[in-house]
């Protein structure tokens, strides 16, 4: 019997808002999260803009749980206790809920604090909650923590498609019997000297310095880069029965995932976007759908001038014709890219452009780039159809690693 | 002397742990009755040589289970 999964909660915390409800609005108000950014280690880098939280995790957390998590921990937390509650505190046996939080980098900053710690103060002063503080799999553990997941808590790591590598695994635990329930998302906080300096030595980042709010313009001809940002996304994904049976909300449905590989470069997409459009096609077939249902795209569209091209190649390959009836969305342009927790803050977008049968602009566009042969929301919001409609989510990462996502209106 | 001893842990137990400072009182167990694993008793033992510039060895920690005997120690080593 197939077991069918549904959207029963979500959460975020993202540059444009402090929860998911007013970084939906932020969104669909096409509001700028970038700023330049003011700490010192700023002031000799290359780009020295950034998307920061609009709500920072010490504002909302214990000053104890500050102290013992990643700041990619913390946002995690904030964005799943928001999400669990949203679904209404599932009443689910322990066993059949688990926990797939997906980090691209991990603890960076706490690593770099612990190593200004040793060479200060000497090892005897390094943190005992470092090690926790600096693995991967640490969101997804304080997560499975906070809930009591005993199903299997689990972290995908795939750079910047980790988050949508988290909600095709936790989709997958459900249809495959694992568990009901599943607390799916990404999360990422990197921002510092190092992360920043590595990135913009890849020639990978904005360096529109003196126009923050601008710099993150996917589709423009003349974006320069991504603009990097932090922050969380979190799904509480639920078999359709288990969620029906307690009366629960349904956002949507997840409809399928196509996870491929470019084996091409370590940094750079496939021109052809072969691989991503095999994972687009992949996805559609799994969620049994064909390219004309697919009404709205929100893209990876990070504001590169070689990645938003690509991308584009890809999706035209997998749609075809019917690309031109679809709507394309690149809310990094906003958000800045969160990396490890923008395929799962891009997931929730689009599952709300289904809701509300909007999808959200793409801003900062002052010359579109006629070489991207697709519909973009470029002049602002647009009304979606109504009846059963689909989207789809593109999420690639440093490594050639493509995932595509299927999501359908209820 | 031991209520100034008292009144800092009291202060790193607070910051460390999370725990009131108030429930910080002689009589109570770090760990049963403090909530204070042993990850936050190393921050504990950090906190209390740099305040204090005491040395605690790992093989003394095992020994302070109570607030108390940590004031205790702390008082003669001082």
């Amino acid at each position: 019997m197939t077991r069918n999964v549904v959207v029963t909660g979500i959460g975020m915390t993202t540059p444009i808002g402090g929860d998911a409800a007013s970084t939906w609005a932020a969104a669909l108000a096409g509001t700028p999260g970038t700023i330049r950014l003011g700490p010192d280690w700023a002031a000799d880098q290359p780009a020295q803009i950034a998307a920061m939280m609009k709500v920072d995790p010490a504002e909302i957390l214990k000053p104890v749980e500050v102290r013992r998590m990643d700041r990619s921990e913390q946002c995690a937390l904030i964005a799943s206790r928001e999400a669990w509650a949203d679904a209404g505190t599932p009443d689910v046996d322990p066993i059949r809920l688990g926990v797939v939080v997906a980090s691209g980098i991990g603890g960076i900053n706490s690593l770099i604090q612990a190593y200004e710690t040793l060479r200060d103060k000497g090892a005897a002063r390094v943190s005992p909650h470092m090690v926790t503080m600096i693995m991967p799999n640490g969101p997804a553990a304080m997560v499975g923590i906070e809930v009591g997941a005993r199903a299997g808590v689990h972290t995908p790591v795939s750079a910047c498609a980790s988050g949508a590598e988290a909600v095709s695994y936790a989709a997958k635990m459900i249809e495959d019997g694992r568990a009901d329930v599943v607390v799916a998302g990404g999360t990422e906080a990197c921002m510092n000297g190092v992360t920043m300096a590595g990135f913009a030595a890849m020639r990978a980042l904005s360096t529109r310095n003196d126009d923050p709010a601008t710099a993150s313009r996917a589709y423009d001809i003349d974006r320069d880069g991504f603009v990097m940002g932090e922050g969380s996304g979190i799904l509480i994904l639920e078999e359709e029965e288990h969620a029906r049976a307690r009366g629960a909300k349904i956002y949507g449905r997840y409809g399928g995932s196509g996870l491929t590989s470019d084996g091409h470069h370590i940094a750079q997409p496939d021109p052809e976007g072969a691989g991503a459009a095999r994972a687009i096609t992949m996805a559609l077939a799994d969620a049994d759908i064909s390219p004309a249902d697919v009404i709205h795209v929100n893209a990876h569209a990070t504001s590169t001038p070689q990645g938003d091209l690509a991308e584009s190649v890809a999706i035209r390959r997998a749609l075809g014709g019917q690309a031109d009836h679809a709507w394309v969305s690149g809310t990094k342009s906003m958000t800045g890219h969160l990396l490890g927790g923008a395929g799962a803050v891009e997931s929730i977008f689009a599952i709300l452009a289904l809701r509300d049968r909007i999808a959200p602009p793409s801003i900062n566009i002052f010359n579109f780039d006629t070489s991207i042969e697709l519909q973009v929301t470029k002049d602002g919001p647009v009304q979606l159809p109504a009846g059963d409609i689909a989207a789809l989510n593109n999420s690639f990462g440093f490594g050639g690693h493509d995932v595509a996502l299927v999501f359908k209106s209820v | 002397m031991s209520e100034d001893i008292l009144a800092g842990l009291a202060g790193i137990v607070n910051e460390v742990a999370g725990v009131p400072a108030e429930d910080v009182q002689l009589d109570k167990s770090f760990v049963d009755d403090l909530d204070v694993d042993s990850l936050s008793m190393v921050e504990v033992v950090m906190a209390c040589e740099d305040k204090w510039g005491v040395k605690i060895p790992d093989s003394e920690v095992k020994n302070l289970k109570t607030v108390g005997d940590a004031v205790t120690f702390i008082s003669a080593h001082v």
